[in-house]
């Protein structure tokens, strides 16, 4: 399984690191619903410290699309609402086709 | 409602799929594909040039917000000297407010400049990206099927979509940050060049307000009791003072 941390690149993580991951992601989600930023950080910390500790960093010449993609640890509540709420939170990026 | 990480890479795969759903001939695909990231290899490298620019003017606002504080610290001696503990006290309250306000830019320039560097690091892995995407839609061109060389085209194209639009998130978010801290810069020298005292603890409730203004109080109060001690005071007859705004 292919994991981004978003701002740091992509790493190759055992699937069996999966259940742990979403584990935090709920932990996450729950510290976005209670308005908990302190919260936010250290889940997002806790995520990020799983991939970087459990994984392999993915070399340049890679081209894989990620499995998962986990946020930047400094996220602000904001963000996170936003990312919960609409697609605006990550810009497009333009694919053009020949006409 | 899906975790935020679940979240995030539905959003990723929805925006590329659908990019690359109405792809006809493989190799004009790859081509173009190609072009488009090169064009916004171009867009990465100016983006990060701006979040430079924007993060020296904040350095030259920083640096001259220091000397503001020096300046006000001297007039508040010059007041004192003067027998003008109203005025002194006037400069020692800007004075605080100024030196609160800049302990909170340095550390948000600290953040600033760890995030250049992983921009930076990003800019450095997509450019890699992009030459092997280069090399290898070649390698796809000659070796594969039609059929087979649209899989590995997805594959390839949503890998480096993935690439550009995370160093773009990047981008993006060290902009709001220079944006904040600007904005919260040029509050700042309006402060010192207006002489606007009510604004200098513009964020947070009422209660914040006041115990912020609470402790400036008494750190004015400290400063004012040294200064007198260093001067001498009651040495001389009062002199004429230029006024708070004097240079």
């Amino acid at each position: 399984m292919i994991v981004r941390l978003l701002g740091e690149g992509q790493f190759r993580v055992d699937d069996s690191l999966l259940t742990q991951l979403n584990e935090l992601d709920d932990t996450v989600e729950q510290a976005v619903e209670a308005g908990d930023e302190r919260a936010l950080w250290a889940g997002l910390q806790a995520l990020a410290e799983a991939v970087r500790e459990h994984g392999e960093k993915l070399s340049d010449d890679e081209l894989a699309p990620s499995d998962a993609v986990i946020p930047p640890e400094d996220l602000s509540l904001e963000e996170a609402r936003e990312l919960l709420q609409d697609e605006g939170f990550i810009p497009d990026v333009p694919v053009e086709q020949p006409s | 409602m899906p975790g935020l990480m679940s979240r995030l890479s539905l959003i990723f795969k929805a925006k590329f799929s659908k990019a690359l759903d109405r792809a006809e001939n493989p190799n004009e695909t790859l081509d173009y594909s190609y072009e488009a990231q090169l064009r916004q290899l171009q867009n990465v490298k100016r983006g990060i040039a701006d979040v430079t620019t924007a993060k020296k003017r904040l350095e030259l606002q920083y640096t001259s917000m220091q000397q503001q504080v020096e300046k006000l610290d001297g007039q508040a001696r010059d007041a004192l000297k003067a027998n003008r503990e109203d005025l002194a006290r006037e400069a020692l309250t800007r004075k605080a407010a100024v030196e609160g306000q800049l302990e909170g830019i340095m550390q948000q320039g600290q953040q600033l400049e760890a995030q250049q560097q992983k921009l930076i690091d990003g800019e450095k892995t997509l450019q890699a990206k992009v030459e092997a995407f280069r090399s290898q839609k070649e390698v796809i061109k000659a070796q594969y099927s039609a059929a087979e060389a649209q899989v590995r085209i997805t594959e390839a194209a949503s890998g480096i979509g993935e690439e550009m639009a995370d160093v773009g998130l990047a981008i993006q978010r060290a902009k709001d940050k220079t944006d904040q801290m600007q904005a919260r810069a040029n509050a700042i020298e309006e402060l010192t060049a207006t002489g606007a005292l009510e604004d200098y603890t513009s964020s947070g409730d009422d209660i914040d307000r006041q115990l912020a203004q609470i402790s400036q109080t008494s750190q004015v109060d400290d400063e004012l009791a040294k200064m007198k001690a260093q001067i001498g005071q009651g040495s001389g007859a009062p002199k004429e003072l230029g006024g708070e705004e004097a240079t």
